[in-house]
């Protein structure tokens, strides 16, 4: 992109700046759209697993609902409590939604179709959404309030757990693709199982990190069943209790940003984020614009996210620390173990 | 823990047979109705919002015995009565504070003469609350408008009483 | 542009390395804190070293630092007993700030009168030429400086076991302890008996 503003006779200084300045609002203003379009997703596929309709009244199927929701919040009053930590009480909201957008900076769409291709870009996510954790400890901490207290104390101790193990499962990607760039880990995943599926998941050793980072990426952006941190039925609403009008649709928001950047991370880490499903030109689907396969599987992992979501009840907090500390990682760590073992013995044929 | 239980908790057997049950009930048909378009029928007793009926020759019925304001358990009605210029005793006041009704239907069992009643209408919600304190005229313009359906309702439960 | 970001970064992470010190409130002082980790990582990602830049994130503020937040949450500051012990600890704290001074003065008359001068890298420490520095740390990390590495792992693990030692606590027989596992692997069969008594009798269990 720099190079066509270059073109229009801006130097090159002016050129790199409008560039990622387009860039970042090309990326940001349809993620906001499909915000609210997956919010309303959401609630369909809810809807329909209870039975019922789900938001039918606004605009065409009720498809103009999320907006209808963001114009009325909009039109709330903001309250900020007397005794509340106003500047932390007004920058966590801030600190939420700008954390997850910037995760998106290194997500490729499609081939060199990315931000910034750094080559540290898993490190890069995982770094960007071990930050999340603050917004919420933020609100719940500035709140001054004991039910979003509870929330924050939760949320830390849940996220760094699951934070863990999910790193081990994403250096067992990195081992197989042998790169931290997201790019090359999708470029890894052509043809990996049997030179006819591309994606990680076909492998016997990959499979089960992917079913880990599945649920661990449930916890890690506190869905049901690991609501924990907004557990209505034992904190009110959580770290948002205190919230309204605009703060409260940024963590809205936030939350559900977050929420497709792990959809977007299971389908490049684990299911060839562009790449079409198979290697085998049978249908000539690779002449499909990758970003309809990376957007297409995203859209998936979404769906399974809420189906998630209405099936499985609320777990318990003590199992859910037990499941990532007991579970997931001895677990993700002898996996990391016998697979850079498989590596060792098959990529280098044993020699240490 | 038996081996069988052992392999079942690790392929996350439950949760894929959970997951399974919801995904059929997804694509079954939704046992909702589609409320603004589709209304559920309602029973000839239905106790919705009130009103006050009037003879046929457009005449009020209320006498102002005050027996609904007298039987109300939620003190939700109150009256004022004063003869009329033609000396017949009339109400001059008749408010319904529909925040405080339970709607019990207490007060069109115990009218004598079938004025006030509890129509089928139970899509009235307002915008304030004063909007909610129904005065006389408020009522009677209720009376009219839903009198068909009331006398419909009234003689399909006469057989009843 | 460069030059911008340096100072940018550079300045605000020296004046909120500041705040953390003047902050009242230690809730603040961990904000900042986490504030000046990140320009820290922002100078490295400036001279080309992301890799220790994303683990500075990673490990400090992703981790480290949410600890610290968590625990400094927990306490119930009373600001006037914040500044009740405020005499008392006076010479303490004006001793400490001479000393600091005193570092400062020699740091700076060090620094104007010469850099030292620690020579170029040479072998194994050179930069390698088109290697990213990912690999050139674990290059690094994994052959020369291998032995110090495991080491460093080693005393990591024995801290790690020493807290853990510290912590446990042994499990009191009595009541408050539950199996989880035990619970989940609790069947309806297991835990449920169908009867049909007749009238009159009653169930042994």
């Amino acid at each position: 992109m720099t190079d066509a503003f270059t073109q229009w006779g801006m130097d090159s200084g002016w050129a790199i700046f409008v560039a990622s300045v387009a860039g970042i609002l090309l990326i940001a203003l349809p993620l906001m759209l499909a915000v609210a379009m997956i919010i309303y997703m959401d609630r369909k596929v809810w809807a329909a697993i209870n039975l019922r309709r789900g938001p039918n009244v606004v605009g065409p199927f009720g498809l103009l609902q999320s907006f209808a929701d963001g114009l009325k919040v909009f039109l709330q009053e903001t309250i900020v409590p007397s005794a509340a930590n106003k500047g932390i009480f007004i920058l966590a909201p801030i600190v939420t939604f700008t954390v997850a957008l910037l995760a998106w900076a290194v997500i490729p769409f499609d081939a060199g179709v990315v931000l910034a291709n750094i080559n540290v870009g898993v490190l890069y996510i995982l770094a960007i959404s071990s930050l999340s954790v603050y917004g919420v400890t933020m609100a719940g901490w500035a709140s001054n309030s004991k039910y979003p207290f509870f929330s924050a104390m939760r949320a830390a101790a849940q996220m760094i757990s699951y934070e863990v193990s999910i790193g081990f499962i994403l250096v067992c990607v990195i081992l197989y693709a042998g790169s931290f760039n997201l790019s090359e880990i999708v470029m890894g995943q052509l043809g990996h199982g049997f030179g006819i599926v591309n994606g990680y998941w076909f492998n016997l050793l990959l499979f089960p990190m992917w079913v880990v980072f599945f649920i661990s990426s449930l916890a890690e952006t506190q869905r049901v069943p690991f609501d924990l941190t907004e557990a209505e039925s034992e904190l009110v609403a959580g770290y948002q209790t205190e919230y309204s009008s605009m703060a409260f649709a940024l963590f809205w928001l936030g939350e559900y940003a977050n929420i497709l950047l792990m959809c977007a991370l299971n389908t490049l880490l684990f299911f060839g984020g562009w790449l079409p499903p198979l290697n085998i030109d049978l249908i000539p689907w690779f002449d499909v614009p990758g970003i309809v396969w990376f957007l297409l599987k995203t859209w998936f992992f979404f769906f399974m996210f809420s189906w998630v979501m209405a099936t499985v009840p609320r777990y318990r907090y003590d199992q859910l620390m037990r499941l990532g500390w007991k579970v997931f990682l001895p677990m993700s760590l002898i996996f990391v173990v016998v697979i850079s073992g498989w590596l060792m013995f098959t990529r280098y044929g044993g020699a240490a | 823990m038996s081996l069988a239980q052992l392999v079942k908790s690790f392929t996350l057997w439950e949760f894929v047979k959970a997951h399974a049950l919801t995904l059929k009930y997804f694509f079954k048909p939704k046992v909702t109705i589609n409320y603004p378009f589709e209304k559920n029928p309602l029973s000839p007793r239905f106790r919705g919002e009130h009103a006050l009926r009037r003879y046929p020759n457009g005449e009020e019925r209320c006498i102002a015995c005050k027996l609904c304001e007298a039987v109300c358990p939620a003190q939700a009605i109150t009256i004022e009565s004063e003869p009329r210029a033609d000396g017949s005793r009339r109400t001059t006041r008749y408010d319904i504070d529909m925040t405080k009704c339970i709607y019990c239907g207490f007060c069109q069992e115990a009218c004598p003469v079938d004025a006030v009643v509890e129509g089928p209408n139970f899509e009235y919600a307002t915008e304030t609350r004063e909007e909610l304190l129904y005065d006389k005229a408020k009522l009677l313009a209720n009376g009219d408008k839903w009198e068909r359906a009331i006398a419909a309702n009234l003689e399909a439960d006469a057989p009843y009483r | 542009m460069q030059v911008f970001a340096f100072y940018l970064f550079a300045v605000l992470m020296i004046a909120s390395a500041v705040l953390v010190v003047m902050a009242r409130n230690p809730v603040h002082s961990v904000l900042w804190l986490i504030l000046a980790f990140f320009n820290a990582a922002g100078l490295m990602v400036l001279v080309g070293a992301e890799f220790i830049a994303m683990l500075l994130v990673i490990v400090y503020v992703g981790a480290v630092a949410v600890l610290f937040l968590f625990v400094v949450m927990m306490l119930n500051i009373d600001f006037s007993t914040l500044r009740s012990g405020f005499m008392k600890n006076a010479p303490l704290g004006v001793a400490i700030a001479l000393i600091l001074l005193a570092e400062l003065v020699f740091g700076i008359g060090a620094w104007r009168a010469g850099g030292l001068d620690l020579g170029q890298p040479l072998g194994d420490a050179a930069t390698m030429a088109g290697v990213s520095n990912t690999k050139a740390i674990g290059a690094l990390l994994y052959s020369r400086y291998l032995f110090l590495f495991e080491t460093a792992g080693i005393i990591l693990l024995v801290a790690m076991i020493g807290a853990i030692v510290l912590t446990h606590r042994e499990k009191r027989a009595s009541r408050g302890q539950q199996n989880i596992s035990r619970q989940v692997n609790r069947r309806p069969q297991d835990a449920t008996v169908m009867r049909q008594p007749t009238v009159g009798e009653g169930v042994e269990l």
